[in-house]
């Protein structure tokens, strides 16, 4: 991490001090932590968020997960004083934040549709946060121009300062918002979906990279995502939202392994649920008995949820989940089996090897959870 | 521009403005220079015309209009919007199922041509017309001997009329029918119907309130033109004065009671243009033309 | 139709009707439109350069000219700055009565130009309802330049808001949410991001209204003075050289007008081009 001392009181200083370090990426503000508290937000008849809480760490790279509708990006954009929450606090640094106005907040924001500004050529979007300081604050020309010329570097757009946006392609948009948002030094990064515009492969590309920037530079950095895969490889923690309330935080090893709730386990990879029963430390379904503790577990109806991938395949004992294949199809690296099992015809799907012979419709098979979980009904 | 309440329990410190309006004084200003500058000119004209028609009192009024030269002067404007509309609006039809249903080189060509009344002031529309037919126009010779009149006369004030009021029509139903495309025609003629009875079964309801839209925009302007008519006409008194020629006429003998009567009128034609333009535009907004252009 | 072999420069369809139309389309366009319009170009260009050039420069047609694209453009000036204002406020606000004032814009652009000239002049006469406020102070509004100024601020004001309008609803939000939090404060957000996205339309507003009020006649002859040299437009000169019988003198300034007319569509097409090219929409 680069030094970070600096903060917004030394821009008041005498003119001539006012140049930039010389670093080989530029300086940043602060990052700080931040809390939200109980915070709600409704529009109009319909709640988006319900009395949200969380703790975001200085530094933190965190993701907001969930689908449409959740409430990820009402939460993203009240931090970022760009929507205002019903009730609750936040806070950064400790200090009350909803007070303060989206520009006094100094953190920077990136759109999913870039919100570039097309009259303007690259370099002049990317000096917009520095030029509309106002005149005392204001960095002289040559060192505006020295920390736009070393953000284009930094996000590999050197030679394009004199571009307007609708010369650029989507990456190379998103880029821009990234280096325009930077340039201010901001004290936290909110990023709203800032790859959903784009192509498969340029959003694995600028995953990769806004990863990169974020171990290079230390932000504090909160992006928005629906798409769990991203949020898995890029999050510090992943806050799982669902209809305006928190399901769960965790590390993304969590989240994916030991899930809190039926959504986490469907929305982050893919699972097949079962309807069983637990009695005295045993698991039924369907009235048999199931090769699966069920540890300290009281008894009831739960919900049996495990992924297609964590089975082992029983060649004839019992104790498994029995049933007959349906069909089978190739997918990816693995095969998978569509299985319908007991009395009710509950399906699920299996993954085995590819090497493994074909099976055919109606063949019989039983296959054990090699890892689950058990949820209430 | 709804506020969300704040409740009692809420932590919420003092809030700030929302990010995309402008301050409340800012606001309460622009408004303000807004109503003042639009009932200055466009309020204030349109209350004159209807105060002034009435200060002599009702009875005057609908004598003023009853007079003979008005009267007829009201006469000769329904005429010449009864001529010269539907020949616009079958002109509109006609060009716009040209450009509409069909590739040819020069499209844009036509559209431009189309367009070009618009470009040229109304007296210039009148004047055309006089170098063509006047006394000592291209055929000016030759009408005479012919005995036909068209400047100073009822001819000329329709076609001078038609000029001016010549793209309204085409100009709404063009982007309409260039935007349905051709896929409704070419079905109902795969289906075996003839190209009349596709025109009328199919294009004209998809077209409808566009057309209704055009029409109410020719019409307002083919009862109202002045400069055009008035180059045009003669101002015979009586024979070949339009209602908006006769609130001129009646204006210089100084008989204001009688202009604005007559002004009433034409200014109560353009409430109603008016009124169903917004009423076509509030309910059908996404088939209209006028939306679409920029 | 359809037996005949199609032409070369146009695309075979099955859609009937092609001849028909376009050869009406085309005579009725030719009849009403291109030969009288020809007609007039024919008639200028019998004087000759000299003659032509010699009428053109004429001082009164001189003046007439210069009152009429002077004020024209004074007015289309005076109209951009409110316009502006007015099509915001009606797009962006919400007030009471905002519904019918947005469908009174229309009002300069549906009402007979007749009807708008008297009505201006009873108001701006030195004992109309607005005249006899202003007289007072100095301010002679009625049969002077100002008059004629005041009905082409009139004529001009819808063509600004409504190009307008649609270009302010179409806005992007979030680039004015992107310079908040960029720490751009409202007004440098609206002089540095909001005007610039609006200027093409600005522009293109001004050119048509600038277009207009050069050849309006009905509402300016009431209020101006008619005085030639002082408050003569051109298109009143042309109706007085007819009167006169002076056919040539009357085309002559008629030609110069269209003429006019064809440079500022030229500019209004090259403007919307060039918006189009650089900001991806019109």
């Amino acid at each position: 991490m680069d030094a970070l001392a600096r903060n917004n009181v030394n821009y008041v200083a005498r003119r001539e001090e006012r140049a930039l370090r010389p670093v080989a990426t530029p300086s940043w503000g602060v990052p700080v932590d931040v809390s939200v508290e109980r915070v709600v937000k409704e529009f109009g008849e319909t709640p988006a968020l319900r009395g949200v809480s969380l703790t975001i760490n200085s530094g933190e790279l965190v993701a907001l997960l969930g689908p449409s509708g959740s409430g990820k990006t009402t939460l993203l954009r009240i931090l970022a004083g760009l929507d205002v929450p019903d009730a609750g606090r936040v806070t950064f640094a400790g200090e009350d934040a909803l007070g303060l106005s989206v520009q006094d907040r100094h953190i920077g924001f990136v759109f999913q549709n870039y919100a570039l500004f097309r009259h303007m050529r690259v370099f002049d979007n990317i000096a917009f946060g520095l030029t509309v300081q106002p005149i005392w604050r204001r960095p002289r020309k040559a060192s505006i121009r020295k920390r736009v010329m070393d953000l284009l570097d930094l996000v590999q757009l050197s030679g394009l300062e004199k571009r307007y946006p609708s010369q650029l392609s989507g990456g190379q948009r998103q880029r821009v918002a990234l280096a325009r948002a930077l340039a201010i030094e901001p004290r936290m990064l909110l990023l709203d979906e800032p790859f959903g515009a784009l192509d498969a492969k340029v959003r694995r590309d600028l995953r990769r990279w806004l990863r990169d920037i974020h171990d290079r530079t230390g932000h504090t950095t909160v992006f928005v995502t629906h798409d769990q895969e991203e949020a898995i490889e890029l999050a510090d923690r992943i806050v799982v939202l669902n209809q305006g309330q928190i399901e769960q935080v965790g590390t993304p090893d969590e989240i994916y392994d030991r899930p809190a709730t039926p959504f986490v386990a469907s929305f982050i990879g893919e699972t097949n649920a079962l309807p069983v029963s637990v009695e005295s430390g045993k698991l039924f379904l369907d009235d048999r008995a199931l090769e699966i503790g069920a540890g300290a577990d009281t008894g009831g109806p739960r919900m049996l949820v495990f992924r297609p991938h964590d089975v082992e395949v029983l060649a004839s004992r019992p104790g498994g989940i029995a049933g007959r294949v349906v069909s089978e199809r190739r997918h990816g690296a693995v095969r998978r089996l569509e299985v319908e099992i007991g009395m009710r015809r509950h399906t699920i799907e299996i993954d085995v090897a590819a090497d493994t012979p074909k099976s055919r419709k109606g063949d019989r098979i039983s296959v054990l959870p090699s890892r689950w979980w058990l949820f209430d009904a | 521009m709804s506020d969300a309440t704040l409740s009692t329990t809420s932590f919420v410190a003092a809030r700030p403005p929302r990010v995309t309006t402008e301050a409340f004084w800012v606001r309460a200003i622009m408004i303000g220079i807004t109503l003042v500058f639009l009932s200055v000119f466009v309020l204030l004209p349109l209350a004159t015309v209807f105060v002034e028609a009435l200060r002599g009192g009702i009875s005057a009024y609908f004598s003023a209009l009853a007079e003979r030269e008005t009267f007829l002067a009201i006469e000769l404007t329904l005429l010449v919007a009864a001529t010269s509309v539907p020949a616009n609006l079958v002109f509109g039809l006609a060009a716009s199922w040209a450009i509409a249903k069909f590739e040819f080189r020069g499209k844009s060509f036509l559209i431009t041509l189309i367009d070009l009344p618009f470009s040229v002031s109304p007296v210039t529309s009148g004047l055309i017309y006089v170098i063509l037919f006047g006394a000592q126009g291209y055929f000016g010779h030759f009408l005479k001997s012919a005995g036909v009149q068209i400047i100073f006369a009822v001819p000329g004030i329709v076609l001078a009329t038609m000029f001016v009021t010549f793209p309204f029509v085409a100009r709404e139903l063009i982007p309409i029918m260039q935007e349905q495309g051709k896929r409704d025609e070419e079905a109902a003629l795969s289906l075996g119907a003839s190209g009349l009875r596709t025109f009328f079964r199919v294009t004209l309801p998809n077209v409808k309130w566009a057309l209704l839209y055009g029409v109410l925009l020719c019409n307002a302007r083919a009862m109202g033109e002045f400069g055009a008519v008035s180059v045009v006409s003669g101002h015979i008194r009586g024979h070949t004065n339009t209602m908006p020629l006769q609130v001129e006429i009646l204006y210089n003998d100084y008989n204001y009671a009688g202009a604005f009567a007559v002004a009433s009128l034409l200014a109560l034609l353009a409430l109603i243009t008016l009124g169903l333009k917004s009423l076509l535009q509030w309910r059908f907004a996404g088939e209209l033309a006028a939306n679409r252009r920029h | 139709m359809q037996s005949r072999a199609a032409p070369a420069w146009k695309r075979p369809s099955i859609i009937p009707g092609f001849g028909l139309t376009l050869g009406f389309t085309l005579t009725y366009l030719g009849l009403i439109v291109l030969i009288p319009l020809g007609g007039l170009i024919l008639r200028s260009s019998a004087l000759g350069f000299s003659g032509f050039w010699a009428l053109a420069t004429d001082p009164r047609t001189l003046a007439a000219l210069k009152v009429s694209f002077g004020l024209s453009f004074i007015a289309a000036a005076i109209n951009a700055v409110f316009g502006l204002i007015a099509a915001w406020v009606l797009v962006r606000y919400r007030f009471p009565g905002q519904k019918l004032l947005d469908a009174f814009i229309d009002l300069p652009f549906a009402l007979p130009t007749a009807v708008a000239g008297i009505a201006l002049t009873a108001i701006y006469a030195p004992n109309g309802w607005l005249g006899q406020y202003l007289e007072p102070l100095g301010l002679k509004i009625a049969y002077t330049p100002n008059g004629i100024l005041v009905a082409l601020i009139f004529i001009g004001l819808p063509f600004i808001v409504r190009t307008l309008q649609p270009v302010m609803e179409d806005l992007d939000v979030e680039t004015e949410e992107a310079a908040a939090t960029l720490g751009a404060r409202r007004r440098h957000t609206m002089f540095r991001v909001i005007l610039p996205a609006l200027l093409p339309a600005l522009l293109t507003g001004f050119a048509l209204a600038l277009a207009r009020a050069v050849g309006e006649y009905g509402s300016v002859i009431f209020i101006a003075g008619n005085m030639p040299y002082v408050s003569e437009i051109a298109p009143l000169l042309i109706v007085m050289k007819l009167q006169e019988f002076n056919y040539a003198a009357a085309t002559v300034i008629a030609t110069v007008m269209l003429a006019i007319s064809f440079v500022l569509l030229l500019v209004i097409n090259l403007l919307q081009a060039w918006s189009r090219k650089r900001l991806g929409h019109v």
